[in-house]
């Protein structure tokens, strides 16, 4: 009522608020960090450059070889689809087990735990603010690519719509499995050799090391069900691909399912976890 | 003799050290088989379409990807770890400690920290190699086996040359946490032959990251299509390399100026 000072329990509405202020404060002071390692940032990213332009370079000579197309893709076809994925890679980098490893490890958690919020608040804020420099990191990077490797595009106004929606639906997903994966650090701090396995099996389902279509039918129906291609194949083909408006909000739908499951999956994880820390150090 | 004599005393003590912690080669064997299945899973993607990429056949594709593994095995169990354990104590003012020795401090730097489980990736390499060589069926001569010893350790010693002179470079540039990152995709440039990429990239990874002459040379030299031309060229290349680099080291050790007692 009149004369408080101010209410010491804020509304649903005030929470969520805040929250947002949270976020975006975050991503700011993110934002300043990593312009500020311009160099050693870009020598990051020229690292990983070299995974797409590799498998690029290998699938376009195969279909040069082989009459101009493999599949029906032509070395057009995949300069685009690998020039996209690097910017969807750019776009769902996100902070791997071996952090969580790290972080339990040396007791870094500690501190993180006596915040008010949840340290997945910024885990996930910190993330999405370093995206905004990368961003400008990764354009030079697609100019040369486009120069050097001719791309052929074809993209409607509704695909870039849903791009820059799948992007972040990709981030989310992505967050939520490598912290649940992450989590795993709280019984064993050797998260390496499962971490590993998670990225193996991304790389073969998700379309990272190949567009899907050029895999054996049975892993494409196998792909569909699980939450990899919905990381990488969906958002790239939502420019690359021809998609009916319906798939391509069919795609939204199942990242929204993912997310939402990777959610449930962190949380669930975490209740059982949390309980078993016990801090080293700090 | 003294300095061979330290360098092996290091590198004794850095693998009696990893030794102890056994769990680690489990984990260590069962990542690299999961390596090496993913590029095994490529090559059959990539011969399901095609029956030869640049002129190598599947086996002979299989040879490159076994001296990758071999190289991969040599940089993460020596040098890599050395190299950065030099670009950390730079930042942190420690190298003292190395440069107050009364051995050279090049040979004292490149030999005090081992990754022993890292290794496992020769044998794996190994055993890569000897299963293309018996695909290909050809007899390897002797002087084909001679030049494949004489390419791997050329190779070695240039990707030493090219890490020293990139963790030299801690001197004048802080911060180079991002190396192994780098490195790492560059690397894996090596699993295909140098002649599929780009000319601007075939030169970069043949002179800027001597990729070409650590990988697709050997891998010429096992599967006998190693000119001698290219073999005489690698041993001057690595000779040039590794004046240049020891030069580079001394003249960015003059830039040390330590930070701590």
């Amino acid at each position: 009522m009149s004369g408080m000072p101010s209410a010491p329990a804020l509304g649903q509405v005030g929470r969520l608020r805040s929250l947002a202020d949270f976020y975006v404060t975050t991503m700011r002071t993110e934002i300043q960090t990593q312009f500020q390692y311009r160099a050693a940032t870009y020598m990051y990213l020229l690292g990983m450059v070299a995974e797409p332009v590799i498998y690029l370079v290998v699938w376009s000579t195969i279909a040069d070889s082989a009459g101009g197309e493999v599949n029906g893709l032509t070395a057009g076809d995949f300069a685009a689809y690998y020039i996209v994925w690097t910017l969807v890679r750019t776009m769902n980098i996100v902070f791997t087990p071996y952090g969580w490893e790290w972080r339990i490890r040396n007791g870094e958690l500690s501190g993180q735990l006596l915040r008010p919020l949840h340290p997945i608040h910024y885990d996930v804020a910190q993330f999405a603010g370093g995206k905004i420099p990368w961003l400008f990191y990764y354009l030079p990077i697609a100019v040369v690519l486009t120069l050097v490797f001719e791309p052929t595009f074809d993209v409607r106004p509704a695909e870039i719509v849903v791009f820059a929606v799948a992007i972040w639906g990709a981030y989310l997903i992505r967050t939520f499995n490598q912290t649940a994966l992450g989590l795993v650090c709280f019984w064993t701090t050797r998260v390496g050799a499962l971490f590993s396995l998670y990225i193996v099996l991304e790389l073969l389902l998700s379309g990272r090391l190949v567009p899907l279509t050029l895999m054996p039918d049975w892993v494409q129906t196998v792909a569909w069900f699980l939450p990899f291609r919905w990381t990488f194949y969906f958002p790239i083909e939502t420019l690359v691909g021809d998609l009916t408006n319906a798939e391509l909000l069919a795609g939204l739908g199942m990242q929204l399912f993912w997310t939402l499951v990777g959610i449930g999956l962190f949380s669930l994880v975490w209740r059982f976890a949390i309980r078993r820390y016990t801090a080293v150090g700090n | 003799m003294t300095t061979l004599r330290v360098a092996l005393l290091h590198l004794r003590v850095g693998v009696m050290n990893d030794l102890q912690y056994r769990v680690n080669f489990a984990l260590q064997v069962l990542q690299s088989i999961l390596a090496v299945g993913v590029g095994l899973i490529v090559f059959q993607l990539v011969f399901s379409h095609t029956t030869d990429l640049n002129g190598w056949t599947h086996s002979e594709l299989l040879a490159i990807l076994g001296v990758q593994a071999v190289m991969a095995g040599v940089v993460h169990a020596v040098i890599q770890p050395n190299m950065m354990r030099l670009s950390e104590e730079v930042q942190d003012g420690k190298l003292d400690h190395a440069l107050t020795k009364p051995v050279d401090a090049q040979m004292l730097i490149s030999v005090r920290q081992v990754q022993l489980w890292q290794a496992v990736d020769i044998p794996i390499g190994a055993v890569i190699i000897g299963f293309a060589l018996a695909r290909l069926g050809g007899n390897v001569g002797v002087l084909d086996a001679l030049a494949f010893a004489a390419a791997l350790a050329f190779g070695a010693v240039l990707l030493y040359c090219f890490w020293l002179v990139l963790a030299t470079g801690s001197f004048w540039v802080v911060r180079m946490w991002f190396l192994p990152e780098l490195f790492e995709g560059i690397f894996q440039t090596g699993r295909f032959p140098v002649g599929i990429y780009p000319d601007w990239l075939r030169f970069g990874i043949t002179f800027l990251v001597p990729i070409a002459f650590a990988i697709t040379v050997p891998a010429e030299a096992v599967t006998s299509r190693l000119e001698w031309q290219t073999l005489l060229f690698a041993a001057l290349f690595t000779v040039a390399a590794f004046v240049f680099s020891r030069w580079f080291w001394r003249f960015g050790l003059r830039h040390y100026t330590g930070a701590s007692a």
